[in-house]
Parts: structure tokens; sequence; C-alpha cells
């Protein structure tokens, strides 16, 4: 143990980063509780079941081979690779030096994954870097990946490349250190053994090297992890308490608002009795919330928690019926849109503010809706967008970390309907044949069994199917 | 029902027939054919008649869902009255809504997808395809339908209930957990689409279409296997290809899809129950 300056810097440097770290998680929380409260307790065991092989176990990436090899692999490396940041973590604390060694061979097997898995991780960085960039994959565009997204997607990829190597000075540095003087590192290192012959031979150089890898390693990890609130990259860690608290109900079972129910059976039995109001804290009664969703603070915390974990990745969107066929409505952007509504109307981690990176963040009716307006309904997503779907689930099925936007367009649609009756005109009239008619068409109730009146004359006669 | 409930009988199942099934012209002939599959079982059913009315499923999906909840007790004190315990559906829509959002409000039944019970009746050997219309030779190609499919994981029973025709199964690129909606799902069916580049049923027919004349991308047979499918040349005679669907509103789309690309002649569109009395001989 060599405790020296080094160390209570590095104790500063650590305090501070995961200090920072937990402060901006914390005003990420606040944003998420703004939502309206939804019982998602019990189910552990299933819920615990979806977590792993959903989050953990990566089952919906594997829809489309090549992402899901490449992703898996920078997904393996970072949980293998940040053991060795424990090690780095108790090295720079106590003045040790490679503190897990004592694990023999052991450690040889994890330095050497490492070393091998970082290399692997610039490779896949190199393909996810050529993708976006070069080839262009179709769901990485769209009017939503403004300038900050497509900025933040590539910093990913940046800083990953400098974590690694990082990771390969601060080893390669250290291991001709050691064949310099004579010693032997332990560990395994496949992929530095091949770099040392570009190092000097110089050991005060070497030592420094080593000095600067370990450094850039751990400091770079802590600016990373500060960055993550900002950028997409924050699923790493929000997937798992988002998959977590998915729906386990079919994918079909819409919400029942419960207060509406109450409403209903008091229409239809005049004896029932409605519960009291909530009383707030003072006695006062709490103000009553509207039907459906207008802002981001009407959409169950659920809602809100999956604006923290989307990818940005545009599974949802490439799949769903609607975008495909040219209509305005993409549910990676009501996504999107509810994290940016969010983070204007409350708060904001470091980096992170919607409207400062391009001019066309700006949207383009914002300037002109009043206050009373400039919420995440028009504002922000447009009522064409929620008319536009059809309700198909193909976004809630495509979504790598179970994300469900079509809950959320239901809730718009609810306040379009049933607070400003702003339904498109076609389906007011569907709406009113059901209530006089107990039909979407205009049908008379009479005619309803009309279709057994020749159920043994005409079918009978008609020819077979093939006709 | 009203007359059986007055005789004290209760019906070991009910048939819901849905708004579609009862007005739609064209789907009209599928809840024939389905209740003409019913009486030659001899399963005891009842239909409600003119006592059944709308389950709300377009209202709650356009967001109207005190419209829906109207609909919902409203039909649930009609079923509750004569002790209903088990539904069936040719509506993917009806069968989703009474079997999940029904219960939490008061209405809690056995609720059975027509594609469901169709192979149940087979795995009995109640229903056996023979003595009808053969379909060998002739190309099948099914449309999954997102409230029976993906709301309701249910993909393998139309399926299996394909499999007893005889036919050529084959399998669209976009199938199962991957199906594309029909675009009229969401209360859709009763609006006109948002403006974009082109309608979603001509999209999912073209893709169908693709698949019946053996050019689409890829092409798999029921158990995932690259299919054979020649090539059929534009124009030749497919001797009747054949989009088969379990739902009433991806009937009229698909069907609308393909005259739109002037394809009815030699490409048509019918429910599972259809195909099912017509192999059965039930329809002539
Ligand atoms: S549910 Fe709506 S938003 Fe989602 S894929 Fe279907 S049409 Fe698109
Ligand atoms: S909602 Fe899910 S599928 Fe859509 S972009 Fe976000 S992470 Fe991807």
């Amino acid at each position: 143990m060599h405790f020296s300056i080094q160390n209570i810097l590095f104790l500063l440097v650590a305090v501070a980063g995961f200090g920072l770290f937990a402060w901006q998680v914390r005003k990420i929380q606040a944003n998420i509780l703004v939502g309206r409260d939804r019982d998602m307790s019990g189910n552990v065991n299933e819920r615990l079941s979806k977590t792993l092989l959903v989050a953990f176990g990566q089952q919906k990436m594997f829809k489309r081979l090549t992402p899901a090899i490449l992703h898996l692999i920078v997904y393996v490396g970072f949980i293998v690779i940040n053991i060795e940041v424990i090690e780095i973590l108790i090295d720079g604390l106590f003045g040790t030096h490679r503190v897990l060694q004592f694990l023999g061979p052991l450690y040889s097997a994890l330095t050497g994954t490492n070393e091998i898995l970082g290399a692997l991780v610039i490779v896949a960085v190199a393909a996810f870097w050529w993708r976006r960039n070069v080839k262009g994959v179709r769901r990485f565009s769209g009017p939503e990946m403004r300038a900050w997204s497509k900025l933040d997607a590539n910093v990913i990829l940046y800083v990953e490349v400098i974590l690694m190597a990082a990771l390969f000075t601060m080893n390669a540095a250290d291991l001709k250190l050691h064949q310099v003087e004579g010693r032997t590192l332990p560990g395994a290192f496949p992929i530095s053994s091949l770099l040392t012959g570009i190092f000097p031979d110089n050991t005060t150089a070497l030592e420094v090297l080593e000095r600067i890898g370990w450094w850039a390693h751990i400091v770079g990890i802590l600016l990373f992890l500060n960055y993550l609130p900002s950028s997409k990259h924050f699923h790493i860690i929000m997937a798992f308490p988002n998959v977590y608290y998915s729906r386990l109900v079919p994918q079909g079972q819409f919400s029942n608002v419960e207060s509406i129910t109450h409403e209903v059976k008091a229409m239809m039995d005049p004896s029932y009795e409605v519960p009291a109001p909530a009383v707030g804290p003072d006695g006062s009664a709490a103000a009553p919330t509207p039907f459906g969703a207008k802002d981001v603070d009407d959409l169950a915390w659920t809602n809100l928690l999956n604006a923290y974990s989307c990818t940005e990745c545009g599974r949802c969107t490439s799949v769903c019926p609607a975008n495909l066929t040219g209509k305005l409505l993409s549910p990676r952007k009501i996504i999107m849109d509810t994290r940016d509504r969010m983070e204007e109307k409350y708060n904001s981690p470091l980096i992170f503010n919607p409207n400062l990176y391009g001019k066309e963040a700006k949207h383009d009716t914002q300037e002109q809706l009043d206050a009373e307006n400039h919420t995440l309904l028009r504002g922000y997503v447009t009522p064409e967008e929620l008319w536009a779907c059809t309700t198909c689930n193909a976004c809630v099925e495509a979504c790598p970390v179970n994300i469900n936007p079509l809950e959320s367009i239901v809730e718009m649609r609810r306040f379009l309907v049933l607070e400003e009756s702003a339904a498109p005109n076609s389906l007011n009239v569907m709406f009113s044949n059901i209530e006089n008619n107990g039909a979407p068409w205009a049908f008379s109730p009479s005619d309803r069994f009309n279709w057994a009146d020749d159920l043994y004359v005409a079918d009978k006669a008609t020819t077979p199917l093939a006709g | 029902m009203a007359d059986l409930a007055a005789k004290g009988e209760t019906p070991e199942v009910l048939f819901w027939v849905g708004c579609a099934g009862a007005f739609d012209d064209r789907y009209k002939r599928v809840t024939r054919a389905f209740v003409r599959i019913l009486e030659h079982v001899g399963v005891n059913y009842a239909v409600l008649g003119m006592e059944e009315s709308c389950t709300g499923d377009p209202a709650k999906r356009a967001g109207n869902e005190f419209l829906f909840q109207m609909q919902a007790m409203q039909n649930i004190t009609t079923l509750n009255g004569y002790g209903i315990k088990k539904v069936v559906t040719a509506c993917p829509h009806c069968f989703n809504t009474i079997k999940n959002e029904y219960p939490a409000l008061g209405g809690e039944y056995e609720v059975i997808h027509h594609s469901t019970f169709l192979q149940q009746l087979i795995n009995e050997g109640k229903v056996k395809a023979e003595g009808g219309e053969s379909f060998k030779g002739r190309r099948i190609t099914f449309h999954d339908s997102c409230y029976l499919g993906r709301a309701n994981n249910i993909y393998e029973a139309p399926r299996a209930v394909l499999e007893v025709l005889d036919a050529d199964l084959l399998e669209m690129k976009r199938c199962k957990t991957n199906g594309l909606c029909c675009g009229a799902g969401g209360a859709q069916m009763w609006k006109e689409p948002e403006p974009g580049k082109k309608d979603i049923n001509i999209e999912r027919a073209e893709e169908a279409l693709a698949t019946l004349d053996g050019n689409a991308d890829v092409l798999l047979n029921l158990q995932g296997v690259e299919s054979t499918a020649p090539v059929l040349p534009a124009g030749s005679n497919r001797n009747g290809s054949v989009i088969a669907v379990a739902c009433p509103f991806c009937m009229t789309m698909m069907a609308d899809g393909v005259k739109n690309k002037e394809r009815e002649s030699d490409v048509q569109v019918f429910d599972l129950a259809e195909l099912i009395a017509s192999a059965e001989g039930l329809n002539a």
C-alpha cells in the first residue's frame, strides 16, 4: 500500500462524481413522481422473471440479429469490465495496486476476458457508428431525431472507445513496466501484450502512462455516469425498473377509468353511493383530476418512467402501421416528447435541454401557444398524430425495454374526447350511433336479428366458395 | 335468448354476434356459417338477438370511456340476468373487450374466440372438414388480427383450423407477433385515415398478394420452413387463392385492398368459419 496525495484526490473525485450522479437521479425521480399514482405492487416473482428475461437477458433484442449481437458485446463488456472498476475503486482509495490479484487464476480469467471484451467492444462500437452515420439505418432518422439525439448517439460511441483506449493504455504500460523491470504482472493480457511494442522502455514514462490510463479510465467513467441522465444511454439503468414495472395484463386490455365507473353506476342505480373524493391534507377537497391526459402530470408515473428508459432505437416507429404508411404518428416521438416536456416543466439534468440544440428543436407550433395550451398535448403532440393510431400494439411488442406508447396515446385521446369533445366528426357520428342504436353504424336495433332470416334460404343456394 | 329463458333454460354457450356480424352484409355470411357449424355439431347455444348491444370497443379505443362503460354495464346486466357463463364470438374486438375489460365492471365469463372454438371442435373430431369443397392445391395465407394476436396471444388456433383444409398454407413476411394491422382497429373503421402516403389496408393487401403470388421476400410455411411455392406469372389462374381472416374489420379492409389492386377475380377473402363450413359441406 502506498497511501499518497493521489488517494485523497481520488476520494474527492469519486465522492463528487457519485454525489453529482445521485443528485441528478433525484431530479429525475421527482419528475417521474409528478405522474398519477398507479399501484404496481405485487406479482414480484412474475416481475422479476420478466426483468431477468427482457432486461438482463435482452430477449426482445433478438428479434433483429445483427444489432442484437453487437449490443450483446457492448452490454456484456459493460458488466464484466465494470468488475474491474471495483478494483480501481479499491486501489484508488487505499493505494493498493491490482488488489484483486489474490484471486490467482480467477484474476487471470477476469483480466483476460476483460481485454478480449474490450477489443470486441471497440469493433462493435465501430459497427454501430457505421450503421448510424454511413449506412443510415432508416429507424435512426425521423423528425423527432433532432440535433441533440443524433449528437448524443455518437457521443456515447466515442466515449466508449475512449474508455477502452484508456483501459488498454493502463494495462499495456503496466505490463511493459513489469517486463522492463524483469517482474511478472499478475493476470492475463492477450491484447495488451500485443501493444507493448509501441510503448517506450523508459520506466518513468511507463509509470506516467500507466497513471494516465488509470485516471482516464476512472474519471471517464465518472464523467460518463453524470452524462447518462441527459442521454438516451440512461436506459442502461432505467431499463431494469422499467421492465420490472411493465404491464402484466394482456396487451389488448385497456384500463377502465374508475371515476367514470362510479358515475355510470350512479346513473344506472340512483341508490349507488359514489365514494367521497379524496380530501387534501388541509381538509379541503383536492382539485378534480381531468379525464385522460393533457400534460405530463396527467399520465401515470409508469408512463413517465417509460420516457426515461427510451433508447430512441425507433423499433416502435419502424413497425407502426400508421408511420409506415406516411402518417404523422411516431410512437417514439410520443415518448421523447413526454421526456422533453417533463424536463421543460420540471427538472432537467445537468446537460439536457431539449430546446438548446439546433433550431429545428423548436416545435413549430410552440411559440404560438399561450401558456394554457403549452402542454404535452398540442404543445408537443398534435391531435392528428393521436388519431392516426390503430391501437395495434405493434409498438408495444417491438420495444426492447417494454415501453408502452399506446397507453399514453389513449390517455391523450381520452382528454380530447371527454374534456374537449374534440374527436373527429366521423367519430362523433359513431358515438351517437352507439348511444342511440347500440351499434357504431346507423342501423336500427330491431334489425339486429335479420341475419338469421335467410339462414337456410339465401346462403344455402349460393355457389361454393371458389366462385 | 329470451325464448330460452322463458323456458327456464340456460344455454351452454352464448354466441355473441357483434355489430358487424349482425349488420355488415358481408359478415352476416360469416355469422350464418358459424351458426351452421354450431348446429351441425349440436352445441347447445343461444344468441341475444335484439337484446345484444355494441360492446363499446370502438368508443373505448377512441377515448370515449364514458360511452364504453355505459355500453359495458348494460351488456353485463343482460348477460348476468341470463346467467351466462360462456361466450363465443367471431369478433376479436368483442372478444378482447368482454374477456379483458368487462371483469373489472362485474362481467366475468369464459370468453372464447371462434378460432379457438373451431380448433376445439376439430380436436374433438366433431369437425373434420370433409365432404364439402376441397381446398387441395389452393393457396391460403392468414392475416393475423391485432386484437387476437398481439392483444391476446392467439396465434396458433387460427392456423390449426386452416391446417385441416389440406391447402397450401403460406405465411406473410409480417405475421404473428410482427403482423401488420389491417388499419381498422382503434376506431379507424369509422373515420378517414389521416393524410399519408398510402392506406394501411393497401400496404397489407399488397403483402398478402405478394405472398400468394410467390414473390414475397421470404416465404415460410406454417412450420416456419422456407416454402417452395413457385412464382406464379401475373395473370395466370391462381385457382382461387384465399386470404383468411378471423375478424370482421380485417375482412372489410383486406377485401377493399384486394379490390383496389383489381385482384378480386382470383383472390378471395374468407373468414375461418366460412372456410370450415364450406369444407364440411355446410354451404351447399
Ligand atoms: S399501437 Fe398505435 S402507435 Fe403503436 S404501432 Fe400501432 S398504430 Fe402505431
Ligand atoms: S419506445 Fe422502445 S422501441 Fe421505441 S424508440 Fe424507445 S426504446 Fe425504442
